[in-house]
C-alpha cells in the first residue's frame, strides 16, 4: 500500500474515532407530564362569559365548573375549520371513555347574526349531543372575544354572503375554572386525550 | 507533494477532518429545549407614544428535539395577544411544537401584528448536524 495513503486513512480513521468518542448516549424523550398543548403560567381562572346556551340554560364558566371545559369559538356555517374542530372534540371523548363525563365542550359563536341558539343545538348535535353552544348579542359576544384574545374578521363574498375568519385554537379549563392551557388548531385526537388526563387527574 | 509539505499539511487535514467528524456524528447537547423571548414592561406604551420597538424578531427558527418549545414571558403591564392566547401581565406561556412546519401567529408585541415561527426537523444525518452547527455559529456571532 502507497505510503501517503496509509497516512490518509489513519487520518480518516482517528477522526472518526475521535467522533465516536464523543458520541453520547440518545436523548430521552420528554416527561409525559408536559402538556401537548402551549400553557399558561402562573394559572389565572379562566374570564368569566355571561351568554345565553344552545341547551336553554344560561352559558357560563361557573356552570361548567368540576368538569374540563374545552372552550372553543366558531360558526354554524363554518365549511373548513370549526366541523374538523369539532369532529376532533368528539372524538377525543369517545377515546376518554367513561372519563368524557367529566369533559365538557364548550362552543361559542363567532356569528351572532346567524347563530341561534336551536341552529347551534342542531349543529353541535351532529357532532356530540353533550356539546353546549354559547349565543348572544353582538356586544356580548365582542366582550368574550376581548378577554380570551379572540380575532374575528368578517369576509364577504362577491354575491353578497359572507364568511368569517377566526382565532381557532380550543382553551383547556380545569376543574377549578383555571385557564392551563391552549391546544392550537391542527392537533389530532390523542394529544387531547393526553391533556385531558393529565387535567382530569390534577 | 513532496515529504515536507506533507508533514506541513497533515496535521490540518487531520483537524480539519476531525472537526467534521465531531460536527457530524457528535450528538447536538442543548442546555434547555426552551427558547425564550420576553415582551419588556413598558412595550405597549411605548409603541403608543409611536415608538417601533421591536422586541421580538418577525421570524423565530425552531428545531424539532433541540429547541421546540417556544417560552414567552409577558413582562408589559397589559395583557399581550400571543398566537392562541392572551397572556395577562406576568405570565408565561409555553407552546411546544412536534411536527417541524411553518406556523404563522398573531402577535401584538410586534408591530406587525404577525410572528412566524419555522420549526424545522431535527438533524438527523452528519451533513444536517454539520449545517444545524454551523448556522448556529454564525446567528451566535453575528449579534
Amino acid at each position: 500500500m502507497n505510503v501517503t495513503l496509509a497516512r490518509l486513512l489513519l487520518i480518516l480513521s482517528s477522526a472518526v474515532a475521535i467522533a465516536a468518542a464523543t458520541a453520547a448516549p440518545p436523548r430521552l424523550s420528554p416527561p409525559d407530564d408536559l402538556y401537548k398543548a402551549g400553557t399558561l403560567s402562573p394559572v389565572m381562572p379562566a374570564p368569566e362569559i355571561a351568554l345565553s346556551g344552545s341547551d336553554g340554560k344560561p352559558f357560563s364558566m361557573a356552570r361548567f365548573r368540576g368538569k374540563v371545559v374545552l372552550l372553543a369559538f366558531g360558526f354554524s356555517n363554518c365549511g373548513e375549520v370549526c366541523p374538523i374542530t369539532l369532529a376532533t372534540l368528539a372524538a377525543a371523548r369517545r377515546k376518554l371513555g367513561a372519563e368524557a363525563a367529566d369533559v365538557q365542550v364548550a362552543y361559542v359563536t363567532v356569528d351572532p347574526e346567524r347563530d341561534t341558539a336551536a341552529q347551534m343545538r342542531k349543529f353541535l348535535g351532529s357532532f356530540d349531543p353533550t356539546f353546549v353552544g354559547g349565543v348572544g348579542t353582538r356586544a356580548q359576544l365582542e366582550a368574550v372575544y376581548g378577554s380570551y384574545g379572540i380575532s374575528v374578521n368578517k369576509i364577504t363574498n362577491p354575491d353578497g354572503s359572507y364568511t368569517l375568519g377566526h382565532s381557532s385554537s380550543i382553551y383547556m379549563i380545569d376543574r377549578s375554572g383555571g385557564l392551563r392551557a391552549v391546544m392550537p388548531y391542527g392537533h389530532p385526537a390523542d394529544d387531547f386525550v393526553h391533556d385531558l388526563k393529565i387535567l382530569l387527574r390534577s | 507533494m513532496s515529504r515536507r509539505t506533507w508533514i506541513l499539511c497533515a496535521p490540518l487535514l487531520g483537524a480539519l477532518l476531525a472537526g467534521l467528524g465531531w460536527a457530524g456524528f457528535a450528538p447536538i447537547e442543548v442546555g434547555s429545549r426552551e427558547q425564550l423571548f420576553e415582551i419588556p414592561q413598558g412595550t405597549y406604551a411605548r409603541r403608543r407614544a409611536g415608538d417601533l420597538v421591536e422586541i421580538l424578531p418577525d421570524t423565530i427558527r425552531l428545531t424539532l428535539g433541540l429547541n421546540d418549545v417556544l417560552l414567552i414571558h409577558n413582562l408589559d403591564d397589559v395583557p399581550q395577544t400571543f398566537g392562541p392566547t392572551i397572556m395577562m401581565p406576568g405570565q408565561s406561556f409555553r407552546l411546544p411544537f412536534e411536527r417541524a412546519a411553518s406556523y404563522q401567529f398573531i402577535c401584538t408585541a410586534h408591530a406587525s401584528g404577525q410572528l412566524t415561527i419555522e420549526v424545522e426537523p431535527e438533524p438527523t444525518t452528519p451533513w444536517a448536524r454539520i449545517q444545524w452547527r454551523a448556522r448556529e455559529w454564525w446567528e451566535n456571532h453575528k449579534k
